[in-house]
């Protein structure tokens, strides 16, 4: 019994190692794309774009500091929701039709709850690699102190279990991939990062599109993560309610998660 | 923790007991009400054709599967009430391997043996004595796409035991395996029983069951339609051997009808006339003696397929 007692506490630590226990098999990968994507971006944006925009801006920057600056929280954050959405989306789906890991598990004292917050924390790992190489790029470069940079990995970490915990809401509940799948991938959250206060304040946006930002947590998260990085000028209830907004949708659509898994395991 | 050790105290005879045990999905009745038990070191197989509930009996007592009603209880413990803890304790060979394909053979062990909660070192000890015992002693470091499904399966009975389970539920063990990967896995499975693990197996293989079972219920459309050893249940339900004769398909029909009289009982398929009788040789002769004259004849001791006809009026496959 004593096995079952600790299944029972760590079961969602032992889902959470077999997640990670697959990074070891593209960790190169993982790590030149996960250097690599800010390195490009960062400079493609930075001196291209940058440039041209605070030519234009006429040295008054975007929201008052340089557009690199003001851009770089949103491409860390939108790339670790990408992540964690493809993560979450292939995972999960995969768990129960291609990679039969959930079915495996179940046959296992782990619980579905215990795979549900398991495989986000395993996720998290993955996508918190990501955020670390990002900072590293932006400490280099000198966009940000270290000090400072380091403090969008808890943005990026609650970021990416929010994002993670809705996508698997839906995508547990799926039975056969049409499609969907990839079109919720390509349609919905990619364009996301279009319409999320990502390249431009969402103010910019007309009045009638800036609800998107609203409710897409990458938005909350870009606000958050430009706030600790450079100190951006947003009132402090505001910063409340982003980080609330991300707390509530990680709670709701994580218990979402787990009554999928427990109505779909057990049959 | 009082509660799992309740489990644990409670004297009981049966590490598995089933009573008006019900399954139903929608209108579909899958598990019609079934009693049985189960006794420690004992080897039971259900025996039944596909879609009979097997799967879905075992499902539900491995905890997996909630039940509609009836009850059942697994090492003392009610499946509906304690999943993890029975789950703990059981051995599961599900009816698909679900190996991770992308890991490595040794790999599979010991992530699954991780799920049990025990320490690392353990299962890596665990996993190595396994690769032993699945002979995959040449496979450990090879990525399991890689393995043949004789291999796939012996893995997938060395993962199930990474918990040293004292109950082994395996859905089907053999099926999808030529010949000589059967007999591996037999042989496997028979050390085991040997070693006193309590062995639950569904199998629609008549040779299977007959190997490896002590005791054996027939299911069919969710009840239980017979119960005993695979001997006294050819005893039972069939004679102790049988003659198999064909006259080509168009001829059986009326081929019988002239054999009527001879050996205990005729059961006519579509490709062949089987007569159940004690002594074959002398049943074959009477027929030579009528005149009949058929293409081929073959006489054979009865088996558990000629039980599941007798009893259901139905091949067991097909």
């Amino acid at each position: 019994m004593t096995t079952a007692v600790k299944a029972r506490r760590w079961g969602w630590w032992f889902v959470a190692e077999h997640r990670v226990s697959h990074i070891r098999a593209y960790w190169i990968t993982l790590l030149v794309t996960s250097l690599g994507s800010p390195f490009v971006y960062l400079l493609g944006l930075g001196l291209g774009l940058g440039i041209l925009i605070d030519e234009n801006q006429g040295g008054a920057g975007v929201g008052g500091v340089p557009y690199l600056t003001f851009v770089t929280p949103a491409l860390l954050l939108s790339a670790v929701m990408q992540g964690s959405s493809q993560e979450n989306t292939f995972g999960t789906f995969g768990g129960f039709k291609w990679t039969h890991w959930y079915i495996t598990q179940y046959a296992s004292p782990i619980t579905p709850a215990q795979m549900v917050l398991g495989s986000q924390l395993g996720i998290l790992v993955r996508t918190s690699i990501t955020a670390a190489c990002y900072v590293v790029v932006i400490a280099v470069a000198g966009i940000a102190p270290l000090g400072r940079a380091l403090l969008l990995l808890p943005v990026a970490m609650l970021l990416s279990v929010a994002v993670g915990f809705a996508v698997t809401s839906w995508v547990a509940t799926q039975v056969d991939d049409r499609g969907q799948l990839s079109f919720v991938e390509r349609f919905v959250v990619t364009p996301l990062a279009l319409f999320s206060g990502t390249f431009y304040p969402l103010e910019v946006l007309p009045a009638y599109l800036q609800w998107i930002g609203w409710i897409s947590p990458l938005w909350h998260a870009v606000e958050l993560g430009r706030w600790v990085m450079y100190g951006a000028d947003i009132p402090g209830w505001r910063l409340v309610v982003h980080v609330l907004f991300l707390v509530a949708l990680a709670a709701v659509t994580a218990a979402l998660s787990i009554r999928t898994f427990e109505r779909r395991l057990d049959k | 923790m009082a509660d799992t050790r309740k489990g644990l105290l409670s004297p009981f005879v049966s590490v598995i007991r089933a009573r008006s045990l019900t399954k139903r999905y929608g209108n579909f009745l899958a598990v019609d009400g079934i009693d049985f038990d189960i006794e420690a070191g004992e080897s039971f197989g259900f025996l039944g054709p596909n879609g009979a509930g097997k799967s879905t009996t075992m499902r539900m007592i491995s905890a997996q599967s909630t039940r509609t009603s009836g009850t059942l209880d697994v090492l003392g413990l009610d499946t509906n009430e304690y999943g993890p803890e029975i789950r703990a304790q059981l051995g599961i060979v599900p009816q698909a391997d679900q190996l991770d394909e992308e890991l490595r053979v040794f790999d599979n062990l010991t992530t699954y043996g991780r799920y049990f909660g025990f320490s690392r070192a353990h299962v890596r000890n665990r996993a190595e004595e396994l690769l032993d015992f699945a002979q995959l002693r040449e496979k450990r470091g090879v990525r399991v796409s890689e393995l043949s499904g004789g291999m796939k399966r012996r893995l997938t009975i060395a993962r199930g035991l990474m918990n040293s389970p004292k109950v082994f539920l395996l859905d089907e063990p053999t099926t999808g395996l030529d010949p000589q990967a059967r007999h591996i896995l037999w042989d496997r499975l028979f050390r085991l029983k040997e070693q006193g693990t309590t062995l639950v197996l569904t199998t629609h293989f008549m040779d299977e069951a007959e190997q490896l079972c002590d005791r054996l219920v027939v299911v069919d459309k969710g009840v239980i339609v017979a119960e005993g050893s695979p001997r006294s249940l050819i005893q039972q339900y069939s004679t102790r051997e049988v003659v198999e004769l064909r006259f080509g398909s168009s001829r059986n029909a009326w081929a019988a009808e002239q054999l009527v009289g001879i050996g205990d009982r005729l059961e006519v398929l579509p490709d062949r006339v089987l007569v159940y009788a004690d002594h074959g040789e002398a049943a074959l002769e009477s027929a030579v003696h009528r005149g009949l004259e058929p293409t081929s004849s073959l006489v054979r001791r009865s088996s558990l397929e000629d039980v599941f006809l007798r009893l259901t009026g139905r091949s067991l496959i097909e």
